[in-house]
């Protein structure tokens, strides 16, 4: 396979999962734009986060007025599933340049790592693997900038009686079918859910990392009983 | 903090987090017992996330369609998610079935 085109099948890879990309990136235009932090902050979060779960929820909690320590701390553990990623792409951008090795992890996006990582059980070549990282990743970064500056710019003339905050909740409904594919990882979900609405009056909008954790503990333990 | 400084602390340690395993290329791997856990933060995360933006009102627990039609919205686009797979017709369906129960409730 000629080493040229594997940017070009990246970017193609990823075609078809701009109908979920997209659309919660306007979401997440038009939830920023309607925030305290104003649209300008909004999207910067789209450049300096690059993750559209912890932006959502960045811009949801520094909106409610969260403490900041507690808004960072909800981010990461939000992002802490990149590590499982991370684990599986070192052997692969293990073979890369330097500058690719610290440059690339900042475009490992969901989207990103799933379809490199399908590609990569069927090709050897490094220079190939790089490219279609690198495709992916742009075509999902510039879709995402789109998305979102779209959102900003549509969110600002849209009435609020639209109710469109609920669309936050929709997104992490759709992220969450999408991610329960086991019986532990079901328990984790109701476990998770529960608990962060027995904990809600937690002090400093904690209620949140409670809940995760305890859905994570939960399907764990379940991982355990039903194996 | 200023809600810039969040951003910027909270994008630093995104990159941190997709970069750390690539980051020790050549250590040894990493067992799997370790990244384990990980697995469930998605499924977590995102249920502590939906559940008290849809089933609470002000800190209190309301059910009743009439003065909460979120919760039935949102068992809707629950039950479009699960059969659709998609993002993008769970928001099509949530949004719709919200403004319907706002329109006749």
């Amino acid at each position: 396979m000629p080493l040229k085109e594997g940017f070009v099948d990246g970017s193609k890879a990823v075609w078809p999962l701009l109908i979920g990309v997209v659309p919660f990136g306007l979401v997440l235009g038009i939830v920023a734009a309607d925030s305290s932090i104003g649209p300008v902050l909004g999207y910067a979060t789209s450049i300096v986060i690059f993750g559209g779960a912890a932006q959502l929820a960045t811009i949801q909690l520094l909106d409610e007025g969260v403490v900041a320590a507690v808004v960072i701390a909800t981010a990461l553990v939000i992002g802490s599933r990149h590590v499982m990623y991370s684990a599986a792409m070192a052997p692969h951008f293990g073979e890369f340049p330097r500058w690719a090795r610290y440059a690339l992890p900042y475009a490992l996006t969901d989207q990103a790592f799933a379809v490199s990582i399908v590609r990569y059980q069927d090709v050897t070549e490094p220079v190939y693997k790089r490219r279609f990282f690198t495709g992916a990743a742009l075509t999902l970064w510039g879709s995402w900038q789109l998305a979102t500056l779209t959102g900003i710019v549509v969110g600002g003339q849209l009435p609020q009686s639209l109710s469109l905050e609920f669309a936050i909740p929709l997104v992490f409904v759709a992220l969450l079918v999408l991610t329960v594919r086991s019986r532990p990882e079901f328990v984790a979900a109701i476990v998770g859910g529960v608990v962060a609405v027995l904990a809600i009056s937690a002090p400093y909008g904690l209620g949140l990392i409670i809940g995760a954790l305890s859905g994570v503990a939960a399907g764990l333990l379940a991982n355990r009983i039903m194996r | 903090m200023s809600a810039a400084m969040v951003i910027l602390i909270i994008g630093i340690g995104t990159y941190l987090l997709r970069f750390s395993l690539i980051g020790f290329v050549g250590e040894r791997a990493v067992p799997e017992w370790a990244l384990l856990p990980l697995r469930y933060v998605p499924p977590a995360v995102f249920a502590a996330l939906v559940a008290p933006a849809v089933l609470l009102q002000d800190g209190d627990f309301v059910l009743l369609p009439a003065a909460n039609p979120r919760a039935l919205a949102t068992v809707i686009a629950l039950a479009v998610a699960w059969r659709l797979r998609s993002v993008a017709a769970t928001i099509v369906a949530g949004m719709g079935a919200l403004w319907l129960l706002q329109a006749v409730l």
